[in-house]
């Protein structure tokens, strides 16, 4: 097929995807939250698809494998398991700045990042200066304000693997010929990370019985 | 010696027993150090060990943090013994935990053995993961509430790193690839672009940062260090944060070998950053095990400033800060965990007198103050002392006289909290309190390590050091 466009179809999918994360940060049902994390990490896996059917590289294919079977399927399935209720519960989840604030700190990053990854841009051979770059670093602001917004441990762990997606955004069109069992190594450990968290959250909630980790405040300098 | 830890969180998972569980790890632990000290010794003879081709190999440096981790991680082991058995918990959740500390070693392990940037990462993340529940171990509020903040903040600084070794693969390809290694990295430096480089260091000293308690990203480090179990304490703050630090280490000869970066000025400044805030929270704890916590994340900020140094005796005296700093804070954290026992307090003020009670204890307790805050003749000072002549060699007055104004007041605040707690009339009841045989052997043999290794450094380890030192020059 012809490159230009594939690259075309990309840049569509970086969008979307940069999308995805500014409906992570502001997304007031934690279902929502994990829906959009699903579409982003499609988003991601076609990305790797198109990439490299227009470097004709079978190994981008193959980080597109495992990004596809690992992040939309197997991390909501664990999720959906261990976290029965906190995911269904239809109630609105609250974060430390209000909607349209944080919105507007979200674009702020967005700009940063892109700024920030120009010189980078300049320093890449030019087959690997895409959107994507920006994109991807972008995507990783995104996460870390979305685990510096919310309060909950769901959106805060979708908030993590956010930006894994993100650096992984990057990846794709950075660093092409990465080993794959490294690839493959990173997709298990992202599943180890869920399974922990998992866990964690559920003690939490024996324990406290809630999830709302912003609540927790009790370790700090100064008067007991 | 991967396989070890392996094969001990394998039988502890099986029998679910707390006596095999213990003596698995033990053996396991042991089994470890053996072969850590031969490691070393074959490092010394032949340079590099090589144990599969472009992806597990141990230099002096790896070495060196092999044998780091051997001692603490055997010592924590035996204090676990003694210490786990009288804390709340029954022996039900017992063969959990140490199931949990066998993949801890595992992964700590395996992170200065293999030589690929993106499997390391990977075990970096690993060591997060499977630390999560050592320090949540107790199941309390506030060791979750620890263990989250741990867990959250470290996967955050994880995925930076992520980015960052990603931007380092893409520098290696700009620079017309080689094998993706800490040596092929150090090999294709000289053509990589500047400005990926400088990315890639900054987003791994930031995400690494994040996991070391470098300071404006250090807030989980005293909540998970002081909420932990005494002996994952002890591994928790005297090798992991190094072994990771390690990390951050094998960047620089790459940087070395890059023209026209200096990135010399970020490590000085975060390290100076991390002494300084450190120092001040330092006074004003009062919780004994934060207060170690507070001095660890000191203790990272002095390695990171005299790895800024860059001169190669300031190299050796990071490798020798390192070295010193890991058995001396672990030593302070079963000295922590013996009072702990003793008084059932983490409060400083509860501890009043604690000489009276259980001598070993407070001895300990006075020992691991004056050692950790650098009094003269502990190797903290003599390591300290090295970093200082170090820098003023180099030339760099103000970093220096900053370095030692916050050690000074680093110093002072330890020693005004020990002294609280060791001396004074006993509060409360003065019952006399025996300490497990286990934990007070351990005391007894980590307190002799401290206190030979500051007057007497055996020839071969000065000279792993010394070739320690030099694959930080590349």
């Amino acid at each position: 097929m012809d490159p230009t466009l594939l690259l075309a179809v990309n840049a569509l999918a970086g969008g979307l995807f940069l999308l995805c994360a500014f409906g992570i940060v502001t997304m007031r049902q934690v279902r929502g939250c994990l829906n959009l994390f699903i579409a982003q990490s499609l988003l991601l896996a076609a990305s790797a698809f198109l990439l490299g059917a227009a470097f004709d590289s079978w190994h981008l294919v193959g980080v597109g494998i495992v990004n596809l079977i690992a992040k939309p399927f197997v991390i909501p399935w664990i999720l959906r398991r261990m976290l029965h209720e906190e995911i269904y519960a239809r109630r609105e989840i609250d974060q430390a700045v209000n909607i349209p604030t944080s919105l507007l700190a979200a674009l702020a990053l967005v700009i940063l990042g892109y700024f920030l990854t120009l010189p980078i841009l300049e320093a890449l051979d030019p087959a690997s200066r895409l959107g994507n770059v920006a994109i991807g670093f972008a995507g990783l602001f995104l996460g870390a304000f979305t685990l510096a917004v919310r309060r909950e441990a769901v959106p805060l762990l979708i908030g993590v693997l956010a930006m894994e997606n993100g650096a992984f955004f990057a990846g794709i069109a950075m660093s092409r010929n990465l080993p794959f069992i490294v690839e493959l190594a990173i997709a298990s450990d992202g599943l180890i990370l869920v399974f922990v968290v998992g866990v964690l959250t559920r003690m939490l909630h024996r324990r406290v019985g809630s999830t709302d980790v912003g609540a927790l405040a009790a370790l700090k300098e100064g008067e007991p | 010696m991967l396989a070890f830890p392996l094969l001990a969180a394998l039988l502890c998972w099986r029998a679910r027993t707390p006596g095999i569980a213990s003596g698995a790890t033990l053996a396991s632990c042991i089994a470890v150090l053996v072969l850590a000290i031969d490691t070393a010794f074959a490092a010394l003879r032949g340079g590099t060990v090589v144990g599969v081709e472009i992806a597990v190999a141990a230099d002096a440096l790896s070495a060196l943090m092999l044998l780091l981790i051997a001692v603490v991680a055997t010592g924590a082991a035996f204090f676990s013994r003694g210490y786990m058995q009288r804390m709340r918990e029954g022996p039900a959740r017992l063969w959990f935990y140490y199931l949990n500390f066998n993949l801890f070693v595992f992964s700590m392990l395996a992170v200065p053995l293999l030589v690929e940037p993106t499997l390391v990462w990977i075990f970096v993340e690993l060591t997060t993961l499977c630390s999560a529940m050592l320090v949540g171990y107790e199941n309390t509020r506030e060791a979750l509430e620890a263990a989250w903040k741990y867990v959250a903040l470290s996967l955050m600084g994880a995925a930076i790193g992520l980015l960052g070794f990603l931007v380092l693969f893409a520098a290696m390809q700009a620079a017309g690839g080689g094998t993706y290694t800490w040596e092929g990295l150090v090999q294709a430096a000289p053509r990589m672009p500047p400005a990926l480089i400088e990315t890639a260091f900054l987003l791994v000293l930031v995400g690494f940062g994040t996991k070391v308690g470098l300071v404006p990203l250090h807030t989980w480090l005293p909540d998970a260090h002081s909420q932990a179990p005494s002996p994952v304490c002890a591994v928790l703050s005297g090798v992991e944060t190094t072994v990771i630090l390690y990390v951050i280490l094998r960047m620089l000869p790459v940087l070395d070998a890059v023209p026209g970066v200096d990135l010399q000025l970020w490590t000085v400044s975060f390290g100076l950053l991390s002494v300084g805030v450190a120092a001040f929270l330092l006074i004003q704890v009062r919780d004994y095990k934060r207060m170690f916590a507070y001095s660890t994340v000191e203790h990272m900020g002095i390695i990171l400033v005299a790895a800024g140094l860059g001169s190669a005796a300031a190299n050796y005296s990071t490798v020798y800060q390192a070295l010193t700093h890991t058995l001396t804070k672990s030593f302070c954290f079963y000295a922590a965990g013996a009072a702990l026992l003793a008084t059932g307090s983490r409060d400083i003020l509860a501890q009043r007198g604690l000489i009276r009670r259980s001598p070993a204890t407070g001895a300990s307790l006075l020992i691991g103050g004056l050692a950790i805050a650098g009094a003269p003749p502990f190797a903290v000072f003599l390591s300290e002392f090295s970093i200082f002549r170090a820098g003023l060699a180099e030339g760099r007055y103000i970093a220096i006289g900053l370095l030692v104004l916050f050690i000074a007041i680093g110093f002072f605040a330890v020693m005004r909290h020990v002294n609280r707690m060791v001396f004074g009339a006993a509060a409360g009841a003065a019952e006399p309190f025996r300490l497990p045989a286990s934990c007070a052997a351990v005391l007894v043999v980590a307190a002799a390590l401290v206190i030979v290794s500051g007057l007497y450094l055996p020839p071969p380890l000065h000279e792993l050091l010394q070739r320690a030192a030099a694959r930080m020059a590349g």
